[in-house]
């Protein structure tokens, strides 16, 4: 079924329609616990591309050679390989990101975004529309990610962080810090940011009215499609009758 | 080790940092077998076996293998996933061979168990802290337990919540994150015992 669509397709239906977060509802522990900042949840999302890109190439090309009755231990290992690499990579360049990231890094191996797109999609698909899938996925993920910290950041403690690896700067939307040249005091928006939403409820929260958002837009686009069907359907009834 | 000690690890892991309502591990089975209450249990118990035993194993193989070899920065992650993912299907032979009552009640959730990162994050924070054999073992025995808890209040409310008159928008999962919202927040109240 899936060799019919387009590449162009398989690259968008990760961002929107089929988001791995707010769609499927897959890789929810990283998602809350790492978006207590927003670059910390950009990391781990291009943490996830780097893995999903690797990971959806492998198990793609060694389709034909592993059994199926292995084929999960064979898709973790594959998956831990590559999630070495870019442990040992954070360590060694972004160590403040590592430290923030902390065990959620070695857990992307259990990262059910990444096993999913390896047993539905890469052991079933050709190596390119495989890579295509897991940029499309990967980038979903991130966006995803991105957004979640961006609320939380914002609201819970008033900044946005775009700081990696001692470049970039930490944007202030709350009352002015002086004497820090890392900081950009942009204005003073937010006077007393709501602590709780950069603690654990917070990001339940968010990810709660997020998901409903999503849902209420699922459900205005089936009730669409529906009216459009029984139209096309009335349409054809009215034409069949005017015949007999 | 002192008693005090061991509750002092038991009662942070179990509300203080609660596996899943303040250190956000195990989500994925958290909102999906939450809708009835016999798989609840069933799940939180299987989840408790499987946690012991693998911190049983792995903290001795990277303390004795792994650490004395310099290999655990670069096999740390393989290692652990692996014990962790042969050691499920040594349960579930096992259970299907010896107790058929108890291979029927956990034997859906074995598969699923593999891929929880309560387990594999266990196994790290065991590691990562330093924690002795017996601190760790009281550490997987009551995160496991932590676990549980969080999961049986949640599909207790979720029984409740399908009678509800909810938003449409909000029904099934939104409002199941927002209620994990709120006993997060309830679990605010244990912070500062320990």
């Amino acid at each position: 079924m899936s060799n019919k669509h387009s590449n162009w397709f398989e690259f968008v239906k990760g961002i929107a329609k089929e988001n791995p977060v707010f769609i499927a509802a897959l890789g929810l522990c990283p998602t809350l616990a790492v978006t207590t900042q927003t670059i910390n949840g950009l990391a781990m999302g291009v943490a996830v591309i780097f893995v999903l890109f690797f990971a959806n190439m492998f198990v793609s090309l060694l389709r034909k050679f592993i059994p199926s009755t292995v084929r999960i231990p064979a898709y973790i290992m594959i998956i831990a390989s590559f999630v070495t690499l870019v442990s040992l990579f954070l360590q060694a360049f972004a160590p403040d990101i590592n430290r923030a990231l902390g065990i959620f890094i070695p857990l992307i191996v259990v990262n059910c975004v990444i096993l999913g797109r390896a047993e539905a999609f890469a052991s079933k698909n050709t190596v390119s529309k495989s890579l295509v899938d897991a940029l499309g996925m990967g980038i979903g993920f991130t966006l995803a990610l991105t957004l979640i910290g961006l609320i939380r950041e914002l609201s819970g403690s008033a900044t946005i962080t775009l700081q990696f690896a001692g470049l970039g700067k930490i944007f202030n939307f709350g009352q002015p810090i002086l004497d820090d040249p890392n900081i950009v005091n942009v204005t003073t928006l937010i006077q007393n940011p709501a602590v709780v939403m950069i603690m654990p409820p917070g990001g339940f929260l968010v990810m709660g009215i997020l998901l409903g958002i999503f849902q209420n837009s699922q459900n205005r686009k089936a009730e669409r499609e529906k009216k459009r069907k029984q139209e096309l359907a009335k349409a054809a009834k009215a034409k069949a009758n005017t015949q007999s | 080790m002192e008693f005090n000690q061991i509750m002092i690890i038991m009662i942070s892991a179990i509300f203080v940092n609660n596996f899943v309502l303040s250190r956000f591990l195990g989500l994925c089975p958290y909102f999906g077998v939450s809708k009835k209450m016999d798989s609840a249990i069933g799940m939180g118990f299987a989840v408790t076996f499987v946690l012991t035993m693998a911190v049983l194993v792995i903290h001795p193989v990277n303390l004795y293998i792994l650490t004395p070899l310099g290999l655990d920065k670069f096999l740390q992650i393989i290692v652990f996933i692996f014990v962790i993912a042969s050691f499920v299907q040594l349960v579930e032979i096992l259970l299907k061979k010896f107790s058929k009552g108890l291979y029927h009640a956990l034997g859906i959730y074995l598969p699923l168990i593999t891929t929880n990162c309560a387990i594999l994050g266990a196994a790290f924070i065991v590691v990562q802290e330093n924690m002795s054999y017996v601190e760790g073992l009281v550490f997987a025995v009551s995160a496991g337990l932590g676990f549980t808890l969080a999961l049986i209040m949640m599909a207790g409310v979720r029984e409740k919540l399908e009678m509800a008159d909810i938003p449409k928008a909000f029904v099934d999962l939104p409002i199941s994150f927002i209620t994990a919202a709120l006993m997060s927040l309830a679990m605010f109240g244990f912070l500062g015992i320990v």
